[in-house]
């Protein structure tokens, strides 16, 4: 994979600078001519992922509401909030995860790359192909750690064995754990310890060349030094990748994001850059919860 | 955290603590029924277990005159189950062939069909359905056999000799159909728990790789979930091989190694039918009473391997189940 090494080193964070010569973007690049233009300029990139007043309901009850914010490509966007708040329900909606629950019904309009993800004709594959995902429990397949990582390429059509192994061995190393398993990569993925793990499963969704990396509270079951690396590794994936984080864990939103979103009763309450978030937030709301007043 | 410690009002007990060592001096009674309890508990367990093992030496016993005055050569690799004739003929061969045969080929039936119905109650139709069908499904378990046999003799003989024109409808083919629709309750409901006990993070985890559903069940769900698929598996041969009523009405009951061998349409006789038709004829002392207890041990020690390897292949499943 030569022309995705590019990719994976882009000189500068604007979106005009990546070339996609590749086929697994097709719903979505079809569709970006349709994106209103974006005045491109430093600091005032075109949002990659776009909610406008996007709703979900699980039956009757809402999961999140009226949901208005955009998300920028290469950086890191926090989601913040108290426990049911909706955090985690907003960011499975990008890429439709929450489709496996029964009786789950959009409303407004959730765009990534200017598609509608819940319009009736989206290809729920290449979505998810271009939004990756790490849940909030690492959850490897029992299969060894080689094919874990292997399993998206060859979901794509990956046959060739020298291939396979240059993305194994790159998203492995893009997700700084390669130095420790490099002699081990037919283990079972379950002998690894949780940080481990969890930073295979990232490496697994790295392998399936996401644009946008949703995490849904991926070190709550870490310890501080697996989070530590996690949150290190988050800060090198930005300048590649789209990270939207959901968090419990304030010091870590502060430490990785550029943006943070706080999220209460299902309700987006402020959303801004970080620093503003923690030090100036325009609502009490926010102010009581990020000073720990309230939640 | 808003108002609750307004009105606050819980307290440790006042008065002293109760003993905490259970001793008969301190506490009598806790002493006596706990000690009644465990007894009990005991008791029950244990005769469970003493019943088994009580059957397995009482069928070795009596097999033992037989194996000890016969030769156990002939007994396993003879065709010939004379046992009436002057001198008697005891080669079980064809007949342990038999029950073999009808058992495997009705797992041929019931194993595809069996994982398929439990990948779509799992993964494809959703909880509420597979909530009704499955107790449906368990009901099958509860037919009693006869009925079963009733059916093969009555309906899918004739049905089977009028459609293919085989000499007989009492045979293989017969025998193996019923006892895979008898086999599917246990292969299904077993399979199921186990593919549904995957919870959701592998499917999701496979689900954000940009799976589809099938690639979902065929690569990650079936994989992980296939120590329990291979318990239900063999769960569903126990049943099969120990089934007696509906082979003994169905299969024909000719001590005969089918011939191509995978000729369904002759007529096989297995050892559970054997052992329950001959031995009301066989004298108490005789070689042939031997004879039969001596297919009994054999059975037994099938099916007790059967257990253990499903043993294992559950504890597996239970072990990988816990990891993830």
């Amino acid at each position: 994979m030569p022309e995705e090494k590019k990719e994976d080193m882009p000189t500068s964070v604007l979106r005009d600078d990546r070339k996609k010569p590749n086929v697994r973007t097709t719903i979505v690049t079809i569709d970006r001519k349709e994106t209103p233009a974006q005045p491109v300029g430093d600091g005032c990139e075109a949002a990659i992922i776009r909610s406008e007043n996007f709703s979900l309901y699980y039956g009757s009850k809402a999961g999140v509401k009226n949901i208005t914010m955009d998300i920028y490509p290469y950086s890191v966007t926090a989601i913040i909030g108290p426990s049911g708040c909706g955090k985690s329900t907003f960011l499975r909606s990008i890429n439709r995860m929450n489709d496996l629950i029964p009786h789950v019904r959009a409303e407004g309009r959730l765009l990534v790359d200017g598609h509608d993800v819940y319009e009736k004709r989206t290809n729920l594959v290449h979505l998810r192909q271009q939004v990756g995902m790490v849940f909030q429990k690492p959850n490897p397949f029992p299969k060894s750690i080689f094919d874990n990582v292997a399993y998206g390429p060859s979901l794509q059509g990956v046959r060739n064995k020298g291939e396979l192994q240059n993305v194994v061995e790159q998203s492995l190393r893009a997700a700084a754990l390669w130095e420790e398993v490099k002699n081990d990569l037919k283990k079972s993925a379950l002998a690894l310890s949780g940080g481990q793990q969890q930073r295979l499963c990232i490496a697994r969704a790295l392998a399936t060349k996401p644009r946008v990396l949703l995490m849904d509270e991926p070190c709550s079951a870490l310890d501080p030094i697996a989070t530590g690396r996690i949150e290190d590794l988050m800060g090198q994936l930005q300048r590649t990748y789209t990270i939207v984080i959901v968090t419990h864990n304030m010091q870590q939103a502060a430490r990785v994001s550029e943006r943070a979103a706080f999220f209460c009763l299902g309700e987006l309450i402020e959303y801004d850059e970080t620093a503003r978030i923690f030090s100036n937030p325009a609502q009490k709301a926010t102010e009581d919860y990020v000073t720990g007043r309230f939640g | 955290m808003n108002d609750s410690n307004a009105a606050f009002t819980l307290a440790p007990a006042a008065d002293s603590p109760r003993p905490l060592a259970l001793t008969p001096g301190q506490d009598l009674r806790g002493y006596l029924s706990a000690l009644l309890g465990r007894a009990v508990l005991f008791f029950i367990t244990f005769s469970s277990v003493l019943a088994v093992l009580l059957i397995l030496v009482f069928v070795v016993i009596r097999s033992v005159g037989f194996l000890s005055g016969s030769s156990i050569v002939e007994f396993l690799a003879s065709q010939n189950w004379r046992p009436t004739a002057e001198p008697p003929v005891f080669g079980a061969l064809a007949i342990i062939v038999g029950s073999l045969y009808v058992s495997f080929a009705a797992l041929v039936f019931a194993v595809p069909l069996g994982i398929l119905a439990a990948v779509f109650l799992s993964d494809i139709v959703s909880w509420k359905v597979r909530n009704v069908v499955k107790p449906i499904v368990e009901i099958l378990a509860a037919i009693p056999s006869v009925a079963y046999g009733f059916f093969a003799v009555l309906v899918l003989a004739p049905w089977l000799q009028k459609q293919f024109g085989f000499s007989t409808g009492t045979n293989a083919l017969n025998a193996s159909l019923i006892l895979a629709i008898m086999a599917l309750p246990t292969i299904i409901s077993v399979a199921e728990d186990s593919i549904s006990a995957l919870g959701r993070e592998l499917r999701e985890a496979s689900y954000s790789c940009g799976a589809t559903r099938l690639e979902t069940i065929v690569r990650v769900v079936i994989p992980a979930a296939h120590s329990g698929i291979i318990a239900a598996v063999v769960l569903g041969m126990m049943r099969a091989i120990g089934e007696t009523m509906v082979v003994w009405m169905a299969s024909g009951n000719a001590p005969q190694i089918p011939h191509p061998w995978w000729d369904l349409a002759q007529s096989v006789r297995t050892l559970t039918a054997t052992i329950a038709g001959e031995m009301g004829e066989a004298p108490e002392t005789s070689l042939h009473r031997g004879a039969l207890f001596a297919m009994g041990v054999l059975l037994l020690l099938m099916t007790l391997g059967m257990n253990l390897v499903s043993e294992y292949f559950l504890a597996r499943a239970k072990k990988a189940g816990g990891r993830t």
